[in-house]
């Protein structure tokens, strides 16, 4: 100790330390530690990096670092037609593929006036809820391993593989769907998908009351949570952030209540709100939105009506492929729309939906022709992430990583 | 009143010679502003008791290539009062790409203004932090721009050397 105070009332010194940042004094107590977490780390969800400058054991400030997983879709997407785009937005929220598909298609609809039969929209209804089931159960299965409950994550896996075996029944795919059309979806949902929800509804109801039992009886796993992390209403408009995240802090904002897309006026269901902002309310939020998604989608299946899964409009809707082989009309019709585009009117629309993770906005600027001149995507986990440095300042480095968990970011979509 | 009716009319009252052009495209309603009137309009848009925007949804830029002024800043703001969703743009009418930064309104508008800094090349001024958003920092084009290929320019990225 003497040594280090010496140095410190040793102007000469003490200035040659300043002028020289390599040049260290060898008492790391008494210093200030910069380290580095990722990108490479389980519990940043992907490929996050954080650097941080930390006192002891606290966090005095940190920097998030983006672009490792940066695929530059949208210069990839102004240079395809609208239809091809499709696959890509499954890579982009990969835990909620469906509801990628659905927002991007019906972005694509409000540009080229197109609309979708009942039942196609019943249906991308459904697969929304199913997805934001799945969705919300992997955040709070990783945030409960993130913090240390190991079980929990094996219990949510389990419920959400059902919900991917719907999707391969659905879709004939279990992860990457690529299930919309524009004007319509790729398949009807047959009796057998319907009956595989309405099991899985069944199911989910007892699981989450089990998965609670485990969860908030846990002394351990409360205390970490409660009051870490705390986001003000005001910080949480100020900083932009969406979905569950802004609910928890007390906005009561949602897309689909805001601005009713699809049938979503047609269907009753609240929307859950906690005022306290910290790590166990944003918890305790995604799981109230589980049980209002079943509520949804229990609806849903029973009001599903019958009848098409594409529109009618040839200039812009693919036509069925028994069509295209056995009439002239629809196979010309086709090779249009897959060779030149669908060519919507010249103009820009912004159009968002309520996702998992918040509100996912496709911003498109149409010059007249088969591509889309630029193609901006609002997602929801970029803007979640800005959130980090303000909930971080102060906590404990365990603190962090049960923040990034209650935030549950996705980088695929955070980078585009 | 209309939402919408209520907006402009405000606006105009306030910054009548500014407003270069009103639009309404798919029930999308957007005010083009004058590149320097853009922090008091928002400031206004803001603060206004009977409009709210107090939250910033996306900043981005649309490269025109071929025309004279070749950038558009575009800004998404939001109103929970109005529960309304508003398009405003900046159309960049010198060589200098350059346009106020709007983080001193929104804090929001820090990563979206450095992701189109990174994306387009456009300073903004008065920004906290104005580094490269996703591209490494030695990264000296800028890949959303027009002039810039799909595939690449060979050489612009580091890769790692082969061990000898």
């Amino acid at each position: 100790m003497d040594r280090i105070s010496q140095i410190y009332n040793d102007e000469k010194l003490l200035k040659r330390l300043h002028d020289d940042p390599g040049l260290t004094i060898e008492d790391a107590l008494e210093n200030e530690m910069v380290i580095n977490m990722g990108p490479q780390h389980p519990a940043t969800h992907g490929v996050l990096r954080l650097v941080l400058r930390l006192d002891g054991e606290t966090v005095m400030g940190i920097v998030p670092e983006l672009g490792y997983l940066h695929r530059g879709y949208e210069k990839m997407a102004e240079n395809m037609s609208y239809i091809e785009f499709i696959p890509h937005t499954d890579r982009l929220d990969y835990l909620a593929t469906m509801c990628n598909n659905v927002a991007y298609v019906l972005a694509v609809e409000k540009l080229a006036g197109i609309e979708a039969p009942k039942r196609a929209q019943y249906i991308r209804m459904i697969v929304s809820e199913l997805s934001r089931i799945a969705s919300h159960l992997v955040a709070i299965g990783t945030f409960a391993m993130d913090v240390g409950a190991v079980t929990m994550v094996m219990w949510t896996f389990r419920e959400r593989e059902k919900i991917q075996n719907i999707f391969d029944r659905l879709a004939g795919a279990r992860f990457t769907t690529s299930y919309t059309r524009i004007g319509g979806v790729a398949a009807d949902m047959d009796d057998e998908a319907i009956a595989m929800a309405r099991k899985f509804l069944e199911e989910i109801e007892p699981a989450m009351v089990e998965m609670d039992k485990l969860m908030l009886g846990n002394r351990i796993f409360i205390d970490r949570l409660e009051g870490i992390g705390i986001l003000s209403k005001e910080d949480a408009i100020d900083l932009g952030i969406t979905g569950p995240n802004l609910r928890s802090s007390g906005v009561e904002y949602d897309v689909r209540r805001a601005k009713p897309y699809l049938f979503y006026n047609e269907v009753d269901f609240n929307i859950p709100v906690y005022t306290e902002g910290d790590c166990l309310a944003r918890y305790h939020q995604r799981g109230d939105e589980l049980r209002e998604s079943a509520k949804i989608l229990k609806q849903l299946l029973d009001k599903i009506p019958n009848g098409e899964v594409m529109a009618n409009d040839p200039k812009k809707v693919l036509p069925h492929k028994t069509e295209i082989y056995s009439k002239m009309e629809e196979l010309i019709h086709d090779f249009m729309i897959i060779n030149f585009g669908i060519n919507p009117p010249v103009g820009d629309t912004y159009f968002s939906v309520e996702n998992p993770k918040g509100e996912l906005g496709f911003y498109f600027v149409s010059n007249g022709t088969g591509n889309p001149w630029k193609l901006k995507i609002h997602s929801p986990s970029f803007c979640n992430l800005q959130a980090i440095p303000k909930l971080c300042k102060g906590a404990m480095v365990s603190d962090v990583v049960a923040i990034i968990g209650s935030l549950d970011p996705v980088m695929g979509e955070a980078d585009k | 009143m209309d939402v919408k009716a209520l907006i402009v009319e405000k606006v105009k009252e306030k910054f009548g010679s500014s407003l270069e052009e009103v639009s309404d495209f798919r029930d999308d309603l957007c005010l083009t502003i004058k590149r320097d009137q853009i922090v008091p309009l928002g400031n206004f848009l803001k603060n206004d008791p009977d409009l709210q925007f107090s939250m910033c949804k996306d900043v981005t830029a649309i490269d025109w290539a071929t025309r004279k002024n070749r950038f558009t800043v575009v800004y998404h703001i939001h109103s929970f009062k109005l529960n309304f969703t508003l398009r405003i743009k900046a159309n960049i009418t010198d060589e200098s790409n350059s346009i106020e930064s709007v983080t001193s309104l929104w804090k929001s508008a820090d990563w979206y203004e450095r992701e189109t800094y990174d994306m387009y090349g456009i300073k903004f001024v008065n920004h906290p932090d104005l580094r490269r958003m996703y591209m490494p920092e030695g990264f000296e084009h800028y890949p959303l721009r027009k002039d810039f290929p799909l595939l690449g320019i060979p050489g612009s990225l580091p890769f790692p050397k082969k061990a000898e």
